[in-house]
């Protein structure tokens, strides 16, 4: 193999797990360290900075990092890094001083953001720094988009959601709020240098041509836009009996609403079997922890009426087989069709983008599907000024995405208003630091603790269901937070490895706990792979591979489950391994 | 401050036979120098023991005093253990023997520990060829006391202080040989995959066999003047052939061409395979083996490997005739046999 280039940055960007999967790369272990020594102002800033929406995300981010976590490969569970992040906002004193600063001087430029989502929102917070002029649009009376109308108040309190929402709003971005923008032609004729289109995913999808909808239909109700009434309490109750239809998490949003606003029996049904449902692990345990069962492997047959009003569903049996290619049919079982009875249905089937209200002859292109076609880097349209982000883009995925996509189509906003080529992208600000202190000091806290996670408290679920705006989680206190953020393996402190100080004694190869450092003849990658002291069979994890030693032979690190600990900085006679600490600041507008 | 091992391991560490991870032998955490080659051979013993599946408990290390005689602490934590005084870890060693023949015995010293103070123990031990395997962690200088040649620098070998030697040294496998140890082995504690199988035939060894290790001292002797540093040994080894070990059960795997490899059959049936490089020379000849030792250090280099093996040796239970059990599990009867036996021994001396 050839010698690793650590200088690029993308190297050690890779070996942060958690950062790198996250959409919005924001540098967990650097906020984590920060909470563990009492920085909780920091801890929320750098959250601030990356992921616009901590106190919201702290709640209710679909976690990429969490998988990705390295301590989920050497103990049972992953750091619970999403719940840490609320630590810090909980702990935090009042920021609004280390907010940027909004220049009195404006830079003449105009920006429309069509949508009040997590996307139009974080390209307001990255433009308002740099002298913008910001009008915001929603249908709504509040902005926030889904974060307000679709995830439920006990999971995330409005207080919480508005405090984030008006961190940006007090920037000065013009709001245009309870305006619904029905011609992109119209927003096009006003002026602005640049539009962005931040609207959502919002058409959820139906089924019309089951038996019996067009009856059923005072009964039937769209998941999402279920929710919506129920967050802007057009709607306070409904039937005892309730079927929620599918498996993700909408499903599991609609299900606990109902059954703190009048559902008694109020169960989930899936065609897919259990294991398929797209809903995350953590909000199905939730969601059965107040009692809701999950019926699998039902497809929707009929709905049943008596005198003109919803009595019940059939549903058929089905059972998944998988194709060789793993894909999967489902099968009627041939068992008789279940009925259901129910008072209402909530449809939570998966959303679809619309967009009736963008004129088609306006330059933007459309693709097979009858969506915009969007730059996958630059977030812009054929329509030069015409920008799109979030779900609106590609289809609903999660807030952190949302805020991802905000970012980057601010920095082709701005560089769009300043007349620079939006494809040539600014790269993102790194540090590598040596955290050495002394003979075994260093500016981290390397000891690895050995405590299993930490489970977050949740209010009593009979009070939790006695009111939707009684929010189930309490949240780490700080005591459970403090060794809770012990648990992370501080992987953005790197180890870098300096071949010419090497004098092959072998003393890192000999402490490593999980056998990570071995010094072998190279070969080619797939046989150094199994050639190693613990074959490296994690192909997603990079070797790092030094330049010919002495000894003719090479010294190769399996990156997979190397805690980080420093011992074989610690017992390098000569310094050549040393830890330091990789700092990546996301590039932003500006 | 850190200096914690982690207690996390790698996900899919090796089990060996008995079910134990490398875990059951490893040791508490060195507090020698960093670099030291010390630490290298405590990684290599616990390696060598783990990979031969023999039960922790069943083994007895011992040690004198100086940087090596601190290891014992950093392997085999679930052995027994015995730290004794200054270079007279042989007759403890022997003591605990003749006490419990069934346990397996290795004992770890230095060149100041075996080649000063313990000169004499050292020598007496090899004439009786007690079963036991003896290290020696051989850097050449006294590091505990900030490194004073010691009696196996070699001439004009110069350390930190940077005044060249001017005593002869002290040979120990020339020692070793002479004195009729059955296995005698030198190797490099940067050499791991000579150096482990050196320790599994020394364990399969019944007799006495002795592993002289150069263990660079990287804190007073690994400088460029240094016949024991790292750097030079590595330039100025040579090897009597790269050694396999092959255990009873396992069938011989790789065959090597035809003259170029030898098996030596160890006693339990187990068998080292020396692939053979330039020194092709009879292992069992004393003689020879003194032979190429003195004509590869008029080269001016390092013999390393198996040197010598006495196939079938006599230990010092079967030259003394002791009994075959452990003293632990005798009997009362057996130790006590009463007055008639007494007598009937007394009538058959008059």
């Amino acid at each position: 193999m050839k010698e690793t280039n650590i200088k690029d940055y993308n190297y050690f960007h890779k070996v942060i797990d958690c950062q790198y999967a996250c959409p919005a790369h924001t540098p967990v272990p650097e906020y984590i360290r920060m909470i563990a020594a009492g920085r909780y102002d920091d801890a929320y800033m750098i959250n601030w900075e990356s992921n616009v929406f901590p106190g919201v995300l702290g709640r209710t981010c679909d976690r990429p990092c969490e998988p990705a976590c390295r301590r989920g490969r050497v103990d049972e569970e992953p750091v619970a890094i999403c719940r840490l992040k609320r630590v810090a906002a909980d702990n935090k004193n009042n920021i609004t001083n280390r907010l940027p600063k909004i220049p009195s001087q404006k830079n003449g430029k105009k920006i429309a953001l069509i949508g009040g989502g997590p996307a139009s929102l974080t390209v307001a917070r990255d433009l308002m720094p740099l002298g913008y002029d910001v009008e915001l649009y929603d249908d709504q009376f509040k902005a926030g988009g889904f974060m307000r109308s679709q995830i439920p108040s006990f999971r995330l309190p409005e207080t919480v959601l508005d405090e984030e929402v008006n961190y940006i709003l007090d920037m000065g971005v013009t709001t245009h709020l309870k305006e619904t923008v029905t011609s992109l032609k119209s927003m096009l004729d006003k002026d602005y240098d640049a539009i962005f289109i931040g609207t959502g995913a919002p058409r959820a999808r139906d089924l019309p041509k089951l038996e019996g909808r067009k009856t059923a239909d005072a009964n039937v109700h769209l998941g999402i836009d279920w929710l919506a009434n129920v967050a802007f309490e057009h709607t306070e109750e409904i039937g005892k009996k309730v079927l929620v239809l599918g498996g993700g998490n909408t499903a599991m949003d609609c299900c606990r609403t109902a059954r703190r606003i009048g559902g008694i029996d109020v169960r989930i049904v899936v065609r897919s079997p259990k294991a398929d449902m797209k809903a995350s692990p953590w909000e199905i345990e939730d969601a059965e922890h107040e009692g809701i069962p999950m019926y699998e492997n039902h497809v929707p047959k009929a709905f049943v009426c008596e005198k003109g009003k919803l009595v019940g569903m059939t549903f058929e049996r089905v059972k998944a087989e998988y194709a060789e290619n793993g894909r999967r049919t489902l099968v009627p079982t041939g068992e008789p069709d279940v009925l259901m009875e129910c008072d209402d249905v909530l449809m939570a089937l998966g959303q679809m983008n619309a967009f009736p209200w963008i004129e088609r002859d306006l330059g933007i292109e459309f693709n097979d599907w009858d969506m915009p076609e969007v730059d996958k880097t630059t977030f812009q349209t054929s329509l030069s000024n015409v920008f799109v982000g979030g779900d609106a883009a590609w289809g609903p995925e999660n807030v952190i995405t949302a805020v991802a996509h905000g970012h980057q189509a601010a920095i082709s906003i701005d560089k769009f208003c300043k007349d620079e080529d939006t494809s040539k992208r600014p790269i993102p600000g790194t540090t590598l630091i040596s955290q050495k202190m002394g003979f075994h000091d260093w500016l981290y806290n390397a000891p690895v603790s050995d405590d299993l996670r930490y489970v977050v408290p949740q209010v009593d679920t009979d009070l939790a269901l006695s009111n939707r705006k009684i929010e189930v989680e309490k949240g780490f206190t700080l005591e459970q937070g403090l060794k809770e953020v012990q648990r992370c393996l501080n992987c953005d402190v790197q180890t870098v490895f300096t071949q010419d100080l090497c004098i092959e004694c072998d003393a890192c190869e000999d402490i490593c706990p999980t056998n990570c450092i071995n010094f072998v003849d190279n070969a080619d990658e797939d046989i150094l792979r199994n050639n190693l002291k613990m074959p490296a069979d994690n192909l997603e994890q990079s070797l790092q591979v030094s330049g010919e030693l002495k000894t003719k032979r090479v010294m190769v690190k399996d990156e997979n489950v190397c805690l980080h600990c420093g011992l074989c900085s610690e017992r390098c006679p000569t310094g050549a391994w040393d830890m330091r600490k990789f700092l990546l600041n996301e590039a932003k507008a500006g | 401050m850190s200096y914690i091992k982690s207690n996390f391991r790698h996900p899919n560490a090796k089990v060996n036979d008995l079910g134990f991870t490398m875990r059951e032998y490893e040791g508490a955490l060195s507090t020698l120098c960093a670099g030291c080659g010390h630490d290298s051979i405590s990684a290599a013993i616990s390696k060598a023991y783990f990979e031969m599946n023999i039960e922790p408990h069943r083994i007895a290390k011992t040690s004198g005093i100086g940087c090596s005689s601190k290891t014992p602490a950093y392997y085999l934590n679930k052995a027994h253990g015995f730290n004794s005084v200054h270079g007279r870890m042989p007759s403890v060693t022997t003591g605990a023997n003749m006490a419990n023949r069934d346990l397996q015995y290795i004992g770890v010293s230095g060149d100041g520990d075996t080649a000063s103070i313990g000169m004499g123990q050292f020598a007496h031990v090899v004439r009786r060829n007690l079963n036991m395997i003896y290290i020696v962690m051989n850097n050449g200088c006294y590091g505990l006391t900030k490194g004073q040649d010691s009696a196996t620098a070699d001439i004009g070998s110069a350390s930190k202080k940077g005044l060249p030697n001017q005593f002869s040294s002290i040979d120990l496998c020339q020692l070793a040989l002479q004195l009729g140890a059955g296995y005698v082995a030198r190797s490099f504690s940067g050499d791991k995959n000579q150096l482990i199988p050196l320790i599994k035939g020394a364990i399969e060894h019944k007799g006495f066999a002795i592993i002289d290790v150069i263990s660079p001292c990287v804190t007073f002797n690994n400088t460029a003047a240094s016949t024991k540093g790292y750097e030079y040994v590595r330039d100025h080894l040579d090897a009597t052939g790269t050694i396999d070990f092959v255990p009873e059960r396992q069938e011989l795997k790789i065959i090597h061409p035809e003259g170029t490899a030898k098996e030596v059959q160890l006693h339990d049936g187990s068998k080292l395979v020396l692939k053979k490089n330039t020194h092709d020379y009879d292992l069992s000849s004393k003689r020879e083996a003194m032979d190429v030792i003195e004509s590869v250090r008029e080269e001016n280099k390092i013999l390393t490997g198996l040197i010598y093996l006495h196939e079938d040796p006599t230990d010092t239970h079967e030259k003394i005739n002791s009994v075959d059990k452990p003293l632990n599990s005798l009997s009362q009867e057996e130790l006590c046999p009463g007055s008639n036996k007494l007598d009937a021994l007394n009538e058959a001396m008059r």
